[in-house]
């Protein structure tokens, strides 16, 4: 804009802003909900954020997220009467219109809550769409069920006639492949190798070859998730025996689902009872000392920042300021550069990888992570393939309806990937990752997958 | 252990961009650490250096030739004549802006029908300026009120411009949502994606093209709000111009703004093929260290990420861009705690006239010649702590048109200074 009229002009030098005085303060009594007004007011309707959505980018019926969060709140908050728009079942929960907004206004926790609301009012129970969203949502069931008889499940996923009735009768697309089961388990994998008390002899041997001392307090907490334990094993065990090399003491405490599939989907009750167990466990181990590391960046971004912005559960603060992504730990805790510069790898993964940073990343500040410490490893490359979101989203594209609009958004990153050196992809998101092997036929793997060869030796 | 790096820079505005531009050309090893994004994508796109000396006197036709007599707490006669120059030539170099061939200021006309002085300008307005002589034809999109092509070009007339300007509104092919989001026109420009026209599906380029050319009588250029395509601007003008035998120009408009984004992203890959580290996302809160910063901290949700390097860089913003806060006691500078000079009484930060002359606009830091911010007792503050953009004071930006010429020229200057002291 030409600045002659740009807003300074009624800039009001001491109106409130969220900043350290922004606190969510519950109204209604009785409810989850919390009211939001100041951050509301402090939109000053620049849609700075609606640049960021990639649903209103290809979606000429979604109103983008100034509408969902600020706007939405003030109509609530002036009529009694207005319900929730059902656009608001349209938002991936992407969370990128959160980095964008120079104000600081709380944007996906509004969307989170409004959704929420919209789910628990406003939406037929008996729908279809209902159901198919609580199931998708409720991936951790289904996977705990089919990883009882993986074989049975990989093939009845991905069953041409079962996946045509899917989507006739439910809305889940037959596009897909469902994401293979593992015949063993990441926790089978971990019970079978001894759980912590094997764990604690790695560690302190490791400790004693790198010369530290036998007691060093050196102990994390991990937060496996689903995908890792049921579908992607590899991942736990490369971060298992990285923190092991590095002589940390790995314990596996009980855990559920992290939520992040039931934010999406407005089910905030299944994702409170799921958070609970999550927080109580944690939270134990945290005071003890340990330190939540999570390998998947939307279960770190729902420990660290969706837990105390949507639930109030005893110690959820405390698990938040200790959760950290499992390379970001140790990029802080240990010399990783040092020990990268005198590594390399061979064997399948000295390749070129095209790495692409989830949405949920973005906000931890870790897109550019794997780019940047892989820089300096031999035997590797790692090029970033742009910003564009894959358009997955957890369950978005999972849904008949929302499938086309997931592989437009994504169609920028698959040219991307098909135009970068490599054609092994890396992405530290589960469902990024599916959404990636989907438009171009790669295979991925987690940045940790790679680490752990380089260093750990396995 | 921290996470380290030679060069730090709070802030990934166009300041701080440059500053880590310019500290990693000069070879030192940089990361920075940004909170939301800049505001450029609240800017119309357009590289101002100087429009109007701080009295209002204006448009200037030179801008280097009057930096000379600004005033010595102004941030470019700190920096000097010379380092703006130097620093623009580096903006040339990772930019594809036009302008760069003269001293003088080009006139832009802006999505109100104003024309405006300003240094460097996107390609993409270059067949708009107001300095050509031929007769110019704005369009506008029903839906998008923010710009109101006859208005504009009734403004335009009014300025006196030397040739004939129309304005007409159509509607947008595929006839998007009254809010549209800018993004959206964009990306259905850049993939020529199908849009309903008279119940056929038609690509986006070509049918916006037979919509506009009935319309054009005999101006050779037309001009169209800068929505343009995003990833492929370049090929969706270039694409209407043979399509529609004319000049296609974009007209910058306000936020959220398409060339302030592109041109963000621009000098983010400018940034990491110059190897630097980029992290954004979450605030720097905190710092330890006497008259020293010995290491920053992250906020992660509760979480604090420590960072350590030698030379610092503060390039968080103004008022806007949140590098300088006030409350009712006071405004300050809510990192490192540098002092803001204001008065005590706040009813003397701003003019009761709206558009008065209002202190608040100049509020900023104060700094010795090598940019270190300075304590009320006129002592550096921190040794190797440097300050650039508009956490600066001593300008106003608005008034002046000398907001992104600022911070380029500040943050070069602290990014190369920064980097000279670690090599
Ligand atoms: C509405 C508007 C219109 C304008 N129009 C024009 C124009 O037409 N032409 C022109 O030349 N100039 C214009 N300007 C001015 C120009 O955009 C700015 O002067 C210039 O871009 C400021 O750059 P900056 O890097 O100093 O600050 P900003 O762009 O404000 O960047 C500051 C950065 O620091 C980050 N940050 C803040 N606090 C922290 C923290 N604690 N930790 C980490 N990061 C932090 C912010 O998130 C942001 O990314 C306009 C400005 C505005 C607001
Ligand atoms: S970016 Fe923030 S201030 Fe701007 S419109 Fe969105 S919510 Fe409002
Ligand atoms: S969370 Fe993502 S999809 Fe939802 S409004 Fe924000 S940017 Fe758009």
């Amino acid at each position: 804009m030409s600045d002659a009229e740009s807003p300074d002009t009624d800039f009001e030098p001491v109106a409130p802003n969220t900043g350290e005085d922004f606190e969510p303060t519950e109204v209604f009594p009785d409810s989850d909900d919390f009211d939001l007004r100041p951050g509301a007011d402090s939109c000053y309707k620049c849609s700075i954020c609606d640049t960021n959505c990639p649903v209103a980018e290809v979606d000429d019926d979604f109103p983008g997220p100034k509408f969902q969060g600020p706007e939405q709140w003030r109509l609530k908050q002036t009529d009694d009467d207005y319900e929730i728009d059902d656009s608001v079942m349209d938002c991936s929960n992407c969370m990128r219109c959160d980095n964008a907004c120079p104000s600081g206004v709380p944007l996906s926790q509004m969307h989170n809550t409004a959704r929420g609301e919209y789910v628990s009012e406003q939406m037929d129970k008996t729908s279809v769409e209902y159901w198919r969203n609580r199931i998708l949502a409720n991936y951790r069931t289904s996977a705990w069920f089919a990883s009882k008889v993986p074989r049975l499940a990989n093939f009845a996923m991905n069953f041409g006639p079962a996946r045509w009735v899917m989507e006739k009768t439910m809305g889940i697309t037959s596009e897909r492949d469902f994401p293979e089961f593992a015949r063993q388990t990441f926790r089978e994998w971990w019970a079978d190798r001894g759980g912590a008390d094997e764990s604690r002899r790695r560690a302190r041997e490791a400790r004693e070859r790198r010369g530290e001392p036998a007691d060093a307090d050196k102990k994390v907490a991990y937060f496996h998730g689903c995908y890792s334990n049921y579908n992607t094993p590899e991942v736990g065990k490369a971060m298992v025996r990285l923190y092991e090399h590095f002589g940390y003491e790995v314990v596996a405490p009980e855990q559920k689902c992290s939520g992040t599939p039931m934010f999406a989907n407005g089910m905030l009750d299944d994702a409170r009872r799921h958070a609970e167990v999550n927080v109580s466990s944690m939270s134990d181990l945290v005071e003890q000392g340990y330190d939540a590391i999570a390998s998947c960046t939307s279960c770190s971004m729902a420990l660290r920042q969706e837990y105390p912005e949507l639930f109030d559960i005893d110690g959820i603060e405390e698990v938040a300021a200790n959760t950290f992504e499992a390379v970001e730990y140790l990029r802080i805790h240990e010399d990783l550069r040092g020990a990268i510069r005198e590594a390399d790898v061979d064997g399948d993964l000295a390749d070129e990888f095209a790495y692409h940073a989830p949405c949920h990343a973005r906000n931890q500040g870790l897109d550019r992570q794997a780019v940047e410490l892989f820089r300096e490893l031999d035997g590797v490359g790692v090029e970033d393939v742009g910003e564009s979101c894959s358009g997955i989203s957890g369950t978005y594209g999972w849904k008949e309806e929302k499938y086309e609009k997931s592989m437009e958004i994504g169609d920028e990153m698959f040219d991307h990937m098909e135009h970068a050196e490599g054609d092994t992809g890396m992405t530290e998101c589960p469902t990024c990752a599916m959404q990636m092997e989907h438009g171009t036929g790669y295979d991925i793997r987690h940045p940790l997958e790679l680490l752990s060869a380089a260093l750990a030796g396995e | 252990m921290a996470i380290e790096s030679e060069v730090l820079v709070v802030g990934g505005g166009l300041a701080g961009l440059t500053s880590a531009l310019a500290a990693a050309r000069e070879g030192a090893e940089v990361r920075l650490v940004s909170y939301k994004q800049s505001t450029l994508r609240q800017a119309s796109g357009l590289v101002d250096l100087l429009g109007y000396t701080p009295d209002g006197d204006g448009p200037l036709t030179d801008p280097y030739e009057a930096i000379p007599d600004l005033p010595t707490e102004h941030p470019y006669s700190t920096v000097g004549v010379d380092t703006v120059r130097e620093a623009m030539d580096l903006f040339d170099d990772v930019t594809d802006y036009a302008g760069g061939h003269t001293d003088t200021n080009a006139l832009v006309p802006t999505h109100g029908g104003t024309v405006k002085p300003t240094a460097r300008y996107p390609r993409s307005a270059a067949a708009g300026l107001a300095s050509d002589d031929r007769d110019l034809l704005l369009v506008g999109f029903d839906s998008m009120t923010d710009f109101d092509a006859p208005h504009a070009a009734a403004h335009l007339e009014a300025a006196g411009v030397p040739f004939d300007v129309r304005g007409e509104t159509i509607r947008f092919p595929g006839d998007l949502r009254a809010d549209a989001k800018v993004t959206r026109y964009a990306k259905l420009l850049d993939t020529n994606g199908g849009v309903a026209v008279r119940g056929r599906e038609r690509p986006a380029r070509e049918a916006l093209a037979q919509r506009v050319n009935p319309l054009v009588d005999d101006e050779q250029r037309v001009g169209f709000p800068a929505v343009l395509g995003d990833d492929d601007h370049a090929g969706v003008r270039a694409a209407l111009e043979s399509k529609m035998g004319v000049d296609v120009f974009e007209v910058p408009m306000g936020p959220p703004s398409l060339p302030g984004l592109r041109l963000e992203d621009r000098l983010f890959a400018a940034l990491d093929a110059a190897g630097a580290s980029i992290e954004t996302g979450n605030p720097v809160v905190d710092y330890d260290g006497g008259g020293r910063v010995e290491r920053v901290y992250v906020e992660k949700n509760g979480a604090e990420i420590p960072m350590t390097a030698d030379q610092y860089v503060l390039a968080t913003g103004g008022l806007v861009g949140k590098g300088v806060e006030s409350d009712r006691e006071g405004v300050y500078e809510p990192i490192f705690d540098c002092h803001v000079p204001h008065s005590d009484d706040r009813y003397d930060w701003f003019d009761t006239d709206a558009f008065g002359d209002h202190p608040f606009a100049g509020f900023g830091l104060r700094t010795d010649d090598e940019l270190r911010p300075l304590g009320t007792d006129e002592a550096v503050e921190f040794e190797n702590l440097r300050a650039a953009g508009s956490v600066l004071g001593g300008y106003d930006f608005a008034a002046e048109k000398s907001g992104s010429g600022v911070s380029i020229a500040t943050g070069y200057a602290a990014g190369t200074s920064a980097a000279a002291e670690v090599r």
